[in-house]
């Protein structure tokens, strides 16, 4: 590996602007960064040329190994502005199969967590079936290894977390969100086009903010951290997070508490941010 | 986006759960029954349609966030109720679902975190021992098979048209990719991954046994329940697979070998290279 | 796109390798190995614009005419970028390649934000 300069990344630098590797970086204690199946190795999606896609080298995946706080650490982020942050076969294989290995890390007995850092649409469409056999890999992969160390998601930039990677983010111990980050199943066109303007206006961005946005998620106890979007904020918050360990209770089950409050929801009466927030919070313990 | 209501999953839940013994469920769309599998116990899962849910983008047989809740805490009492005995109950998925539900209320309640409850609970029944099962009689789409299928130790299709699995609808994405639908198909031809035919999507490795079943109802009749014949080939093949699970070693690893899925097992070898040289 | 296979002389110069940009809307990615004995500058090219190779060679042309370029492997992933930006991406990605930039001894390749 070739020696390079630091980039100029302060505590004050925004997360959000900076690349999938910096923020990967920006993460890891300072030294420790090991990537995996870095751009060099040249493993480019095999599906994207024949469509008449550019790829990228490292198919808009980031994959290292290092430390957190001195632990032993596996940091993935997925870059957004390649391709809309989509998964396709090898992006998908890279999370997966780096999940897989920490999985074995901690059956030999050396301790690793994962930090996952999400700004994505969820499936490439031009990989279509293959990025989602790779999410449905990652995600059996996430419940594995979270029974073992924590698995922290990250979600910011200005894609937001999509589709089965939503699904993905859930699964995790922990979820962090900056404040413009947008957590959701399904994007706002799709919906639109799906159910209709009515149901969903894919232009109104204040509505989509407010019903998905990090404030929104946090007011609705669905992330566990808001963080205001500054390298130093958010890596406060992953600190925290791991040292947290595993959670007795894992987000994905937590939720369920909901189900009665969600049978209970008035069909007559609009789906509003603050209506939502009313909902969810019924079934809080706190 | 009108499209008709499959009757498929109900046919063969309500063939296959004949000897078996209905559970109750809080919603309609999703039908739980327990019975045999050869010697072993057995709980068999369906989303199905019900035109009188209370979500009304949850009508048509999608996975919606009451259907996780349903799915995820079916799974995790069969999880809690096995914790302590040798024998995990199998679970067989029956898959026939357009999609996730698509709506307002569905984003703002966090359905993300509901289809993640049912991966979690699908994903930990396998990973404590249980054989997981999936039987694709109809559409597997999306979000929706993530939910409801994705996580099982094998996936098995019917070999007819009705089957169909695949990350988005195709009308959608033809619109999305400013394709024509015939367009897409031709395309799909030179990448699998694309294709919406059963046969590509098995070059990916990720279909463990297609099921033939008699003549008469592999053609698209969609009204016709499935016969005695197609019945018993269909129990016998999850037998099958149910035995072949439990005699190997478990995990999706197996999902691997596809003619058209290479790079994601060339992805694994070079991590593992390389993680073992950064250690 | 469009894929094209660009020579120009260059002269011989230690050279690490580097990584700059992303294949973004308006951006490109531009990646340097050593090419050891070689005395050419190797560039392969992907771009999502077509009948650009004029342009392409122009550009490069260009920069030729400005400083001493060193021999290499250049690929470069075009996601219809500017001149400008194209510009950038290379003198950056030739600075990182030629060790112009501190040093931080870490095991990384990294990129200059602009």
């Amino acid at each position: 590996m070739s020696t390079q300069m630091q980039p100029q990344t302060t505590a004050a630098t925004g997360f959000t602007d900076l690349s999938a590797r910096d923020r990967v970086r920006s993460l890891l204690d300072p030294g420790t960064m090991h990537e995996l199946l870095t751009p060099f190795d040249r493993l480019t999606s095999p599906w994207l040329e024949k469509q008449g896609v550019v790829p990228q080298f490292d198919d808009g995946v980031v994959i290292a190994r290092g430390k957190i706080n001195g632990q032993n650490t596996l940091v993935a982020a997925i870059e957004g502005s390649f391709q809309g942050g989509s998964l396709g076969e090898v992006g998908g294989a890279k999370i997966a199969g780096a999940l897989e290995l920490a999985i074995e890390e901690n059956r030999n007995g050396n301790p690793t967590s994962a930090v996952l850092v999400l700004e994505t649409g969820g499936v490439r469409l031009q990989e279509a079936n293959l990025g989602l056999a790779a999410i449905a890999d990652i995600q059996s992969a996430i419940v594995e290894l979270r029974a073992m160390q924590p698995v922290v998601a990250v979600i910011t930039g200005p894609v937001g977390c999509f589709g089965g990677m939503s699904i993905s983010a859930g699964l995790c111990s922990y979820l962090i969100m900056t404040r413009e980050g947008r957590l959701g199943l399904n994007g706002p066109q799709v919906i639109e086009q799906e159910a209709g303007v009515n149901e969903y206006d894919s232009r109104d961005r204040g509505l989509i903010w407010g019903l998905t946005g990090g404030e929104q998620r946090f007011q609705c106890g669905l992330i566990d951290q808001l963080v205001s979007g500054s390298v130093g904020d958010t890596r406060s918050a992953v600190v925290q997070c791991l040292a947290s360990g595993v959670p007795a209770v894992h987000p994905s089950e937590a939720w369920l508490q909901h189900k009665d409050a969600l049978q209970a929801i008035d069909m007559d009466q609009p789906m509003t941010p603050s209506y939502a927030r009313q909902i969810l919070q019924q079934g809080d313990d706190q | 986006m009108s499209t008709l209501i499959s009757p498929k999953g109900l046919q063969w839940f309500a063939a296959l759960t004949k000897q078996c013994q209905s559970i109750s469920t809080p919603i309609d769309s999703v039908r739980i029954a327990d019975g045999e599998l050869g010697a072993h116990s057995c709980r068999f899962l369906l989303v199905t349609a019900n035109p009188q849910a209370h979500f009304p983008r949850a009508r048509r047989g999608e996975v919606g966030l009451q259907e996780g809740i349903a799915l995820a805490e079916a799974i995790n009492d069969v999880i809690e109720q096995d914790a302590h005995s040798d024998s995990k109950r199998t679970l067989v998925a029956i898959v026939d679902t357009p999609s996730q539900a698509y709506g307002r209320r569905e984003e703002a309640m966090g359905i993300h975190q509901a289809l993640a409850a049912s991966v979690s609970a699908y994903a930990r029944a396998r990973q404590a021992g249980h054989p997981v099962i999936a039987l694709l009689v109809g559409k597997a789409m999306s979000g929706a098979f993530l939910a409801h299928g994705y996580q099982a130790d094998r996936i098995l299709t019917l070999a007819n048209d009705a089957v169909m699995v695949h990350a988005m609808g195709k009308a959608a994405a033809a619109r999305i990719t400013m394709r024509t639908e015939d367009e897409l198909d031709v395309l799909a031809q030179s990448v699998p991954p694309m294709a919406y035919d059963l046969k590509s999507y098995a070059s990916l490795g990720l279909v463990d046994t297609m099921l033939e079943l008699s003549p008469a109802s592999s053609d698209s009749d969609v009204n016709e329940a499935p016969g005695e014949l197609d019945t018993s080939l269909v129990e016998q093949a999850l037998r099958t697979t149910q035995a072949d699970i439990l005699k190997q070693p478990r995990g999706l690893s197996r999902r691997l070998h596809g003619q058209n899925r290479q790079a994601s097992l060339r992805v694994r070898q070079m991590l593992a290279e390389q993680w073992n040289a950064g250690a | 796109m469009e894929t094209l296979h660009i020579q120009l002389p260059a002269t011989p110069q230690p050279l690490q390798r580097a990584l700059v940009g992303q294949v973004g809307s308006g951006d490109l990615e531009v990646m340097i190995e050593p090419n050891p004995g070689s005395d050419t500058l190797d560039i392969h090219i992907q771009t999502s614009v077509s009948g650009a190779e004029v342009r392409w060679r122009q550009l490069l042309q260009q920069i030729a005419n400005t400083r001493s370029l060193p021999a290499m492997r250049m690929d470069i992933h075009d996601f219809a970028a500017t001149p400008g930006v194209v510009r950038l991406r290379l003198e950056q990605a030739i600075e990182q390649a030629s060790g112009q930039q501190h040093h931080s001894g870490q095991q990384h390749h990294s990129e200059q934000e602009q």
